[in-house]
């Protein structure tokens, strides 16, 4: 799986569930803390964006659209983080689930967890609209 | 003690993630701080168009709305984001520095409501409207 530069600024490395879906892996580091102790909201924000999108570029591939979903252009319009608890000093993971994928419009969900999956440090909802080429 | 002061305050936000992006101060009033992202090719979140990832814009708009809220309280007193939501309007153009403004809209005992918005050189011409909710630490 291909991540985007930002990915690398951030320090974020894939990582795949047992069906095969990807998780991104964060690990904690001062060039993403937010005030002392803690992550910045703004980098588990990036680090769902990138799960979101991975999760939606993984289910395009299974629908046939290339590697990682290549052939179909996706472009982020609305983009929400619900913030549920501080993000401390240890590595952070994130997963997506694609709630609908539509031949214009994809949305998708993404959670960010620490040490327990059940309790989100953050989750967001991405909606995206998507440029299919046209056959022939 | 004197009032909140955002550019001394920014001046100072070397460290962190903030720094890591070079987010640096930019112009405020009384319930509003403009903060500046320089382009980076390593913020780049979609490498077909150039185009920055949402996380850079979302940590502009977290900060500059942060600090609108204690320029506007006067103070610098705990809060926590709760939500943040970002309209992607248009994509940034590829070398351009993004100029991020957060105002604090309303505040209630235990709530603070922001908005944001983010353009790359003509602030008619935004990238980006964001708003937000942060939740008052402080209060009772």
């Amino acid at each position: 799986m291909t991540l985007p530069p930002y990915a690398t600024l951030l320090g974020v490395t894939p990582e795949f569930d047992e069906h095969g879906a990807p998780v991104l892996l964060l690990p904690f580091g001062d060039h993403v803390v937010g005030r002392p102790g803690f992550l910045h909201g703004g980098a588990i924000a990036g680090l769902l964006e990138l799960a979101a999108l991975a999760a939606l570029r993984h289910a395009l591939a299974a629908e046939g659209a290339g590697e990682d979903g290549g052939e179909v252009g996706i472009k982020p319009v609305t983009f929400t983080t619900d913030f549920q608890r501080g993000g401390r000093d240890k590595d952070t993971r994130a997963a997506g689930a694609v709630t609908r994928l539509g031949t214009r419009v994809a949305n998708v969900e993404a959670v960010a967890w620490q040490d327990d999956r059940t309790r989100p440090v953050a989750s967001a909802r991405m909606n995206c609209l998507l440029q299919r080429h046209r056959p022939g | 003690m004197q009032p909140f002061d955002p550019a001394r305050f920014a001046k100072r936000l070397t460290w962190g993630h903030g720094g890591r992006l070079g987010i640096a101060y930019h112009a405020h009033g009384p319930d509003w701080v403009e903060l500046a992202l320089p382009f980076s090719p390593d913020q780049v979140g979609d490498p077909a168009r150039g185009t920055l990832a949402s996380g850079p814009i979302v940590t502009l708009i977290d900060m500059a709305t942060s600090l609108a809220i204690w320029t506007r309280r006067g103070a610098f007193l705990p809060h926590a984001t709760l939500d943040l939501r970002v309209d992607h309007l248009r994509a940034a153009a590829p070398g351009r520095t993004v100029i991020g403004r957060g105002t604090c809209t309303r505040l209630t005992p235990s709530v603070a409501f922001v908005r944001g918005e983010a353009h790359d050189g003509d602030p008619a011409d935004p990238v980006a409207h964001v708003a937000g909710t942060f939740m008052l630490m402080d209060a009772a």
